[in-house]
């Protein structure tokens, strides 16, 4: 049966289950979930529906496992990795509808929350105990949890608290076979394999997250930053690790280089030097005898390590000031280039100045500037690759820029994604971080839970025949791998 | 230092041809965990040796059969420890056991859990496969997390051959806290301290008082003082070494001892036994004669598990209980599968999990 004729039959089949404003088929309707934050690709999905409760999740999945009709589930959709791309044959399963707190609880220091929920209004429901649930991606404002928990989402604060994974206590998820599965429990663990670690930025292709219990944490008694300038990129990715190697774990701990300080500066006036080859952003959080003697710590490590100058927050205002500048970096780039690029690589931190040359080099040869904004303490590099979309075949370019970036991460020993997700972004990528045998076993996985192949099929794990037409398979030792594979 | 990859290898491809189980062993110090099981036993202790480290990196990456006291000790001369703190339980301790038996001690509860810290390993699976999973940075988000699902899985989803893991600085200065209560007190101290703003690293209720460890700087601890009661405990480090191996006088006995995971501040079970609290509630260790069945009836009816931790041949010579919680039927199929997709004969560590359908 062609995909056309599937879509009447599974109109049918879900308003057993769903009312009918719950199913959108129109061109029109179907038009805004045509793509998530990574607008570059797009496609129209055969429907789009939005159930509300668990029983309409199921609804939906038992009426698209019977017709096999692929399910890619969608939160806010603002990914940077095209993991809620739609798929043509396929249904987008919209979370939007399920944004209630369903209960915190204080003494327990735990929130249960619907998958549609934003990052930010857990924090904001907790604020009243003095609790907060700590990974902040930069999204955190429209992002869903969901969403954070099928892409492992981080965050500038994910040095010392953990990304999603870490933050995250029991799950309920929609088996494509219909069933409830609850993950971890009312306690830290779990009976059984930890398969809510597995749950965790498996970009909605192991099941349909419908609950979330996250953990909240104390909000810091008290926090400071440092602002600290280099004239050199490798001294300033040099302080970085001479911090860590200090015993200090800062909360924050962040890099600029000079196209992005001048860009944020331009837009935001946070008073950085516009002068500077890079600065660091170095946050200290706890309680306050303890900041004020780390800072004085960092102050010295960074000058040991050759800063130009330091500021020190004298209060949050000017603390969140100094913040804005980088929380801001991307639109800032977006307003001195008509379009960017964001890449999403994580390096061993020694490696930061050869990455970063090579990044500039890249950049000369093809002709398009990179201004790099860096989680420095875990490693995790942004590079925006500033483009015009509207100059025939710059976003070409530009992703082929990106791939060769994120191919010198895996070099050096890194990987191509630190928080953003694979999706189908960085799906060639894989190839060259992945032995084929790591990706078989990734099917494998994804068999066990789903051997129809249904949910967000194709998303984040490459095919072998996809790998070998590529020509990007690892060869080891000489021996070409599956040599009977045919390869075009 | 040794690379036994090969022979390992070598090793599981004949097992796995021959349909021949094989009993995963290390060190030998945690044989006591899980369900019985036989088979041939499989040494993986001699693959030893640490690969990698880089303090300024906060990464170890270390063969699975060096021994943890030597990662302990390397880690100390650069003032880096493992912050999830797992027990020994021997001298014989290997890295390997410590990461398939997921086991953390009391820090755990304020710096996370051993799979918390693991950022990618090697492992052989039951086809003979040597597959890298992870990373060795802080943040990977590339494929299944396979390597943290190796956390906790007792080698049944493949032999753990190298892990990676992240490390955390030495806290500069510590102080222990005593403060005598009863157990509703106790529940309600701990949690309550746990949602403030506090340095905690440690929250433990032997039956008499709450004993709370605090980390920071040194002037951080001393402001502490100022704002938190109790008598100092001197002989801190002692106290939480003895609970984290299972040597305070509190497990010195042949009862059978249940490991409970429960939310940090369920009121108690009403279960018959003597008790005591790690991580500030959420982790209870209970020594009791009552049956499997009614443990497991309370500790289900709060939304926790409870393991058969020690002496499990307590039951066993009446009738054989699993030492693990049971699992609902679509859980309990999906780890089918996924025991299917690693170890498809079977061979590694069979039953020692749930059992293994041959």
């Amino acid at each position: 049966m062609n995909d056309l004729h599937k879509k009447p039959l599974l109109i049918n089949a879900l308003r057993s289950g769903l009312p009918d404003n719950a199913i959108l088929s129109s061109e029109e309707a179907l038009r805004p979930y045509e793509c998530d934050a990574l607008s570059a690709y797009r496609e129209l999905p055969l429907l789009v529906v939005l159930p509300e409760t668990i029983e309409q999740v199921q609804a939906v999945i038992t009426a698209c496992a019977s017709l096999e009709v692929p399910v890619v589930a969608r939160g806010a959709g603002t990914g940077l990795s095209g993991g809620a791309l739609p798929l043509s044959n396929g249904v987008v399963l919209s979370l939007a509808k399920f944004t209630r707190i369903l209960g915190i609880d204080q003494l327990n220091r735990t929130a249960c929350v619907q998958p549609g929920v934003r990052n930010l209004a857990i924090s904001e429901a907790a604020a009243p105990y003095g609790l907060y649930y700590a990974p902040d991606p930069s999204s955190q404002i429209a992002c869903s949890i969901g969403g954070n928990v099928a892409e492992n989402s981080g965050g500038v604060h994910c040095l010392k608290y953990g990304l999603t994974v870490h933050n995250i206590q029991q799950l309920k998820v929609v088996t494509i076979g219909g069933d409830i599965l609850t993950l971890g429990g009312s306690g830290f663990d779990g009976a059984g394999y930890d398969l809510l670690a597995l749950m965790c930025g498996s970009e909605g292709m192991l099941g349909i997250i419908v609950e979330i219990t996250v953990k909240l944490l104390p909000k810091p008694e008290y926090a400071q930053l440092i602002m600290a300038a280099f004239d050199d990129l490798a001294k300033a990715g040099k302080a970085v690790g001479d911090i860590l190697a200090a015993g200090i774990v800062p909360a924050g701990l962040e890099m600029m280089d000079n196209l992005a300080i001048r860009a944020s500066e331009a837009y935001v006036n946070a008073g950085y030097p516009t002068d500077a080859a890079a600065i660091l952003l170095c946050e200290l959080d706890g309680c306050s005898a303890e900041v004020r003697q780390q800072i004085q710590k960092v102050q010295a490590v960074l000058q040991q390590a050759g800063a130009t100058s330091q500021r020190i927050s004298a209060d949050d205002a000017e603390r969140e000031l100094l913040w804005k500048g980088r929380k801001a970096a991307f639109p800032a780039v977006g307003r001195i280039s008509p379009d960017y690029y964001c890449m999403d690589g994580t390096i061993p931190r020694r490696q930061l100045p050869y990455v970063l040359q090579r990044i500039s080099e890249l950049s000369g040869e093809y002709g398009l500037p990179v201004a790099n904004v860096f989680h420095a303490g875990d490693g995790n590099l942004h590079p925006l690759i500033l483009y015009d979309a509207n100059i025939q075949g710059e976003l070409q370019k530009a992703e082929e820029l990106g791939g060769k970036i994120l191919e010198i991460c895996v070099e050096v020993g890194g990987t191509i994604t630190g928080e953003h997700g694979v999706g189908v972004e960085k799906i060639n990528q894989m190839c060259v971080q992945f032995s084929p045998l790591a990706l078989q076993q990734f099917h494998a996985v994804k068999q066990a839970f789903d051997p129809q192949q249904l949910l967000n099929p194709g998303k984040a794990v490459p095919s072998l025949h996809r790998c070998a037409e590529l020509g990007a398979m690892h060869v080891h030792g000489g021996k070409l791998p599956f040599p009977d594979l045919e390869r075009f | 230092m040794s690379d036994i990859t090969q022979q390992l290898q070598a090793q599981v491809q004949r097992a796995f041809q021959a349909n021949n189980p094989l009993l995963i062993r290390g060190g030998g110090s945690k044989f006591f965990y899980g369900n019985a099981c036989d088979g041939e036993v499989f040494a993986a202790g001699e693959h030893r040796g640490i690969i990698e480290y880089e303090p300024k990196e906060l990464v170890i990456t270390a063969r699975a059969g060096t021994p943890l006291k030597d990662i302990e000790s390397t880690l100390a001369q650069h003032g880096q420890m493992l912050a999830f703190e797992p027990p020994h339980f021997g001298e014989t301790a290997t890295l390997g056991g410590t990461i398939a038996c997921g086991f953390s001690g009391p820090r755990r509860a304020f710096a996370g859990s051993a799979r918390d810290f693991v950022l990618g390993c090697k492992v052989l699976t039951g086809k003979g496969e040597v597959i890298e999973f992870g990373g060795k940075v802080i943040k990977n988000v590339a494929g299944y997390d396979v390597s943290r699902l190796m956390a906790g899985a007792l080698g049944t989803l493949g032999v753990i051959l190298e892990v990676s893991l992240k490390v955390l600085p030495v806290p500069e200065a510590e102080t222990t806290l005593a403060i005598a209560a009863h157990t509703n007190e106790a529940i309600d101290i701990m949690n309550a301290r746990a949602g403030q703003p506090l340095p905690l690293s440690g929250a433990v209720y032997d039956g008499e008082a709450v004993v709370m460890r605090f980390s920071s700087t040194e002037l951080g601890i001393k402001e502490l003082r100022k704002k938190i009661a109790g008598d100092e405990l001197k002989q801190g480090p002692e106290f939480w070494r003895q609970v984290k191996e299972q040597q305070h006088f509190f497990f010195a006995n042949d009862m059978p001892l249940w490991r409970l995971s429960l939310a940090p501040a369920t009121l108690p079970l009403g279960l018959p036994g003597s008790w005591l609290f790690d991580w500030g509630g959420a982790l209870r260790w209970l020594k009791t004669d009552a049956s499997p069945r009614d443990v497991r009836d309370a500790v289900a009816a709060e939304g926790g598990h409870a393991t058969l931790f020690k002496h499990r041949e307590f039951w066993e010579r009446q009738q054989p209980y699993c030492v693990f919680h049971p699992l609902p039927s679509a859980l309990m199929a999906i780890h089918q599968k996924l025991k299917t997709a690693f170890d498809p004969a079977k061979i590694l560590n069979r039953h020692r999990l749930y059992e293994d359908r041959i």
